[in-house]
């Protein structure tokens, strides 16, 4: 778990027009740091695609800035409160305004699809359990799930889990979104209903949506600005024509998915998999 | 690593440990006991559904080994007392023996094998499967939420299944005692009741409280705990039948002793 944080002295001077604002941030797992003083800024009612490859730190970003994780340094920003340095009491206010849609969907098994959405709800509202009812209609529906409400999540194929998952991280009317990998492990049909599905609620109640994948051809589908995380740190930030058009070297190889030079001296596979450089190259 | 290195740093784990189950238990009697006036109630109706799972599904397996717990112990008992024409003492010995110590230690061992275990494994499949990480990004307490109705069903139906635990035994005993010892029925249970007091029932009430409160910590402890992948589930399950049955006898070492030092001459 991350160290605790040192807050700055104030919010950043463009708050008003971002729901999330990031600065300096920096997380820590034991002596390792995973997050190299980011920044960057969600704008309201946008789309942000955080791009990365495998152990590109996004994951570890995206459970700092839901607050599963707490930073070593920096500040974030959501709604002009710093989320990071707040009680856990008025993190937990923040959170019943956000959604979270998990990797695997993270479905609780023992519950149906209709408890699993109405969850929230009934913890958080003082709501009777007809108008709950309606409401979680309301929000399979939105999703394309009406008429699943009594399975159960091990009853469902993948995209559904993953729709069933984004109804519950709906049920509060949220007004931020996060998604984990909306589109991972889904058949490219399955995967393009998801991400039109991502394009329609953004249309339809402007909710802030930051996205993290590595699946490019659905970030820049449904992104209005995009950032892009290498080994820690922000190598390229603004929109998809921009990161599109940009000749930075490592965006370019990204982008163009290639591959890492080939390893053909065996000194370089002892370098590689042990992480060491070794004696003959000091 | 030096011997004492080794036996210093299994100290500090083992005393960190006992840390985390206090906190935990601490934060799970504080759901049940004080937020319900705070207004966030327990879900009850959670609890009642794991009081039938620790509680009343466990009744057939706890009546059988019981019954031939106490059936032994008659055995045993009379295989000495016998030699000393004291025969008549085994209704005694049975009945102490079961309310004041087997009774509660083989409910805990039940449930442990049965519930313990569950309680590990049910949590440590949600954390793999990144539920828990969902509740905390739902502001929902996991303590709150998964904790407190097991505390609740294991208060509930711990003394419960131990009473009843009790009572299988002493009829157990009592096969022997009417078929070997020259009691009827009647003559046994009369010699039951005369040889205790509310005191030994007391004190197996109060031991199978404090193992609802272990078992239950324990077997969430290492629910929470759990590490990635199926394999550290099976491993977490493990560990929490392990160190929930060593606990237990810990406690009851405790309690027992302070019985006897608090005993009326």
């Amino acid at each position: 778990m991350a160290e605790e944080l040192i807050p700055r002295s104030g919010p950043p001077a463009d708050r008003d027009s971002a729901a999330i604002s990031v600065r300096d941030l920096r997380v820590r797992y034991g002596d390792r740091e995973i997050l190299h003083g980011i920044n960057f800024d969600a704008p309201a009612g946008q789309t942000l695609v955080i791009l990365g490859g495998s152990g590109s730190g996004k994951s570890t970003l995206l459970r700092t800035l839901v607050g599963l994780e707490n930073p070593s340094g920096g500040s974030i920003w959501i709604h002009g409160k710093d989320f990071a340095c707040m009680p856990e009491s008025a993190r937990d206010e923040l959170r019943k305004k956000m959604g979270m849609s998990f990797q695997s969907g993270a479905l609780f098994g023992s519950m149906t699809v209709a408890e699993n959405v109405a969850l929230p709800l009934r913890e958080h509202t003082q709501l009777d359990e007809s108008t709950i009812d309606i409401m979680v209609r309301l929000k399979l529906n939105q999703v394309g799930l009406s008429g699943f409400e009594n399975y159960m999540p091990a009853q469902l194929s993948g995209g559904m889990k993953k729709r069933a998952a984004i109804a519950r991280a709906l049920a509060m009317d949220p007004e931020i979104l996060f998604f984990d990998e909306p589109s991972a492990g889904l058949d490219p049909i399955i995967a393009a209903g998801i991400d039109d599905l991502i394009l329609k609620l953004k249309q339809a109640f402007h909710i802030t949506i930051l996205v993290v994948t590595h699946e490019l051809a659905s970030a820049f589908l449904i992104a209005d600005r995009m950032i892009l995380l290498i080994k820690g740190q922000i190598v390229a930030n603004g929109t998809p024509a921009e990161l599109q058009a940009s000749d930075q070297p490592r965006v370019r190889q990204f982008l163009d998915r290639v591959p890492e030079k080939e390893l053909t001296a065996e000194i370089d596979y002892l370098q590689m998999l042990t992480g060491e450089i070794p004696p003959e190259r000091q | 690593m030096p011997f004492t290195q080794e036996i210093g740093e299994a100290t500090i784990d083992s005393l960190a440990y006992v840390g985390q189950l206090i906190h935990l238990t601490a934060g799970a009697a504080r759901a049940v006991f004080i937020d319900p006036f705070r207004g966030r109630k327990v879900r009850y109706g959670r609890a009642i559904h794991q009081a039938m799972t620790v509680g009343v599904q466990a009744i057939p397996v706890v009546s059988l080994i019981s019954f031939f717990v106490g059936l032994i112990l008659a055995l045993q008992a009379a295989y000495e007392l016998r030699r000393l024409g004291a025969l008549h003492l085994v209704a005694g010995t049975v009945a102490l023996s079961m309310t004041r110590e087997l009774g509660p230690l083989m409910t805990a061992v039940v449930v442990i094998g049965r519930s313990g275990s569950a309680f590990a494994a049910e949590i440590g499949t949600m954390k793999v499967n990144e539920e828990i990480d969902a509740l905390e990004t739902m502001a929902l307490e996991p303590v709150h939420f998964l904790v407190a109705p097991k505390l609740v069903a294991m208060l509930l139906m711990m003394p419960c299944l131990t009473t009843w635990s009790d009572f299988m035994g002493v009829v157990g005993g009592g096969v022997f005692g009417v078929m070997s010892a020259g009691f009827t029925w009647h003559t046994y249970f009369q010699a039951t009741i005369e040889a205790m007091v509310r005191r030994d029932i007391f004190i197996g009430l109060v031991k199978s409280v404090m193992f609802a409160v272990v078992i239950t910590a324990v077997g969430c402890q290492e629910g929470f705990t759990t590490g990635l992948g199926s394999e550290q589930v099976g491993k977490s399950t493990t560990a929490a039948v392990v160190k929930s049955i060593f606990l237990c006898i810990v406690m009851d070492l405790v309690f027992t002793s302070i019985f006897y030092i608090t005993a009326p001459r």
